[in-house]
């Protein structure tokens, strides 16, 4: 009999590289079928290694090629409780991607009976992606604290993966590297940690068109998981769709009159519901 | 037996045969597809009475680093700056129209030069120009110049699209530097800490852009 875990580890992994849907796709576009413009996060995504843990910040604005689809998506997802990874790229893929590997993860954890490392979540990660040669459509920033220290990788869609003090992916890489490039050093406080990163992703929302709206930090250590939602805000809606009530009295009133609704409206009660009882439905 | 199509290209005269050498192309003629010798980013930051432009001074040829001494950045007349990024030929032929333009001035010698606002005008329809002659001068160009105190700087890019703004930066530059720039502008800056963040964002270009030498005109 096989565990449960072994059980889908075979179903898991065939063996090669598995171009099926290619030609369904292929046979698809020839029937007429147009194809679906994905949902990318055109995204600013950035991590750093401070003295005692790990900062993965990450901007909230989703696009599907020119419009915002989600003004406030997560970009911070769970893999383990020591390990968070920020995903650029299309939001299906970096969503399902980790989500797959965070089950994959919980179930070794059950098998050897220890916390999940942060280099197990990185091969899971990088075998998957390049098995598919770069068209499972992930740029990663795994991050996360365990037995061996804080641990910062990026993890590119071809599946090839960097280990670096500080790393940032997405259209808004660059202007979040420039932050970084500047003003990095070694053994920061968490403080001087996260106000680093907010200035990184703040410099990728307010400079690249992919990237926008509000910053999401989350910070691994020892003691755990800080995960911030929305700390900082920097784009506000100042204006509402829906003006606000005008105030009773605002207006001022030239004429007034009064109609009785008895006088156009006969009420009646028969004699059943004077009765408090009558016939109700059979609902047995 | 000599054909017609011997016969193209050459002319007979008394009995002797010339050959012009002309063949007929198989190709269309066509232009600047691609920068050939090119340079990287420039930077320009106004400050309070002035403006400051930074460039590598690397010439790169694919990805040799060929020349590594070229200036990229140019003077018009006594108060004006043109700086260039993109392909290095074409910035020369930029180079010699604008001697034209401050030969003329000197000409007409009626006490009023080109200032640097009529200079950013003046390369902007040049390049729209040859944009749509499908015949690109290959360069994103920046233009800085003080008029009276006031200090001006432009863009004018391959196509033709022309702007100012208080920080400017071409090529990788736009991506690296300018949020540093714009994060670091402010109206007062003094002389001394525009040139301080300006030779930040080169030190980050640096690290970042593969395209880059140490040295900065």
């Amino acid at each position: 009999a096989q565990t449960m875990e072994e059980r889908a580890m075979a179903t898991e992994r065939p063996h090669g590289f598995d171009f099926d849907l290619c030609n369904r796709n292929a046979w698809l576009e020839k029937q007429g079928l147009k194809q679906l413009k994905p949902w990318s996060t055109g995204t600013t995504i950035a991590g750093v290694v401070f003295k005692d843990g790990v900062v993965l910040g990450a901007d909230t604005r989703s696009t599907a090629g020119e419009t915002v689809a989600d003004k406030n998506c997560e970009k911070i997802h769970y893999i383990a409780p020591n390990i968070y990874c920020c995903g650029a790229g299309t939001a299906a893929d970096t969503e399902n991607v980790t989500g797959m590997i965070s089950s994959q993860l919980e179930l070794h954890k059950f098998r050897t009976g220890r916390e999940s490392r942060v280099v197990t979540a990185l091969t899971l990660l990088k075998s998957h992606l390049f098995r598919y040669q770069g068209y499972v459509s992930a740029a990663l920033v795994l991050g996360g604290f365990d037995c061996k220290g804080p641990h910062l990788f990026t993890v590119f869609p071809h599946g090839s993966t960097d280990s670096l003090p500080f790393c940032t992916m997405g259209s808004g890489s660059l202007n979040a590297m420039a932050v970084y490039e500047q003003s990095y050093k070694e053994d920061m406080t968490k403080e001087e940690a996260m106000e680093l990163t907010k200035r990184a992703i703040r410099a990728g929302i307010f400079n690249d068109l992919g990237s926008g709206s509000n910053v999401d930090l989350c910070v691994i250590t020892a003691d755990g998981v800080e995960y911030m939602r929305n700390m900082d805000m920097p784009n506000p809606r100042t204006f509402t769709a829906v003006p606000a009530p005008f105030k009773v009295g605002s207006t001022t009133v030239l004429k007034h009159k009064v109609l009785p609704l008895e006088q156009s409206v006969t009420i009646t009660t028969t004699e059943e519901e004077e009765q408090g009882g009558g016939e109700s439905m059979d609902t047995s | 037996m000599p054909q017609l199509s011997d016969l193209i290209g050459s002319f007979v005269d008394d009995k002797i045969c010339y050959d012009t050498g002309y063949q007929a192309p198989s190709q269309p003629a066509t232009h600047t597809t691609q920068p050939i010798v090119t340079g990287s980013s420039v930077l320009g930051l106004k400050y309070k009475g002035g403006v400051i432009l930074a460039a590598d001074t690397l010439g790169s040829y694919g990805s040799l680093a060929r020349f590594r001494d070229i200036r990229r950045i140019t003077t018009v007349g006594k108060n004006i700056l043109v700086g260039a990024s993109g392909d290095y030929s074409d910035f020369q032929k930029i180079q010699e129209l604008l001697e034209e333009v401050v030969a003329e001035d000197y000409c007409l010698d009626d006490g009023r030069t080109h200032t640097a606002k009529e200079i950013h005008s003046y390369l902007g329809r040049v390049l729209y120009g040859r944009r749509n002659k499908m015949d690109p001068l290959w360069n994103t160009l920046v233009i800085a110049g003080v008029e009276n105190g006031n200090s001006f700087l432009g863009q004018v890019d391959l196509l033709g699209t022309q702007f100012e703004d208080d920080t400017l930066a071409t090529g990788f530059g736009s991506h690296i530097a300018r949020p540093l720039l714009r994060n670091a502008y402010n109206e007062n800056l003094t002389e001394e800490e525009a040139r301080k963040i300006v030779l930040d964002c080169m030190r980050v270009l640096f690290y970042r852009d593969a395209r880059t030498i140490i040295k900065i005109q």
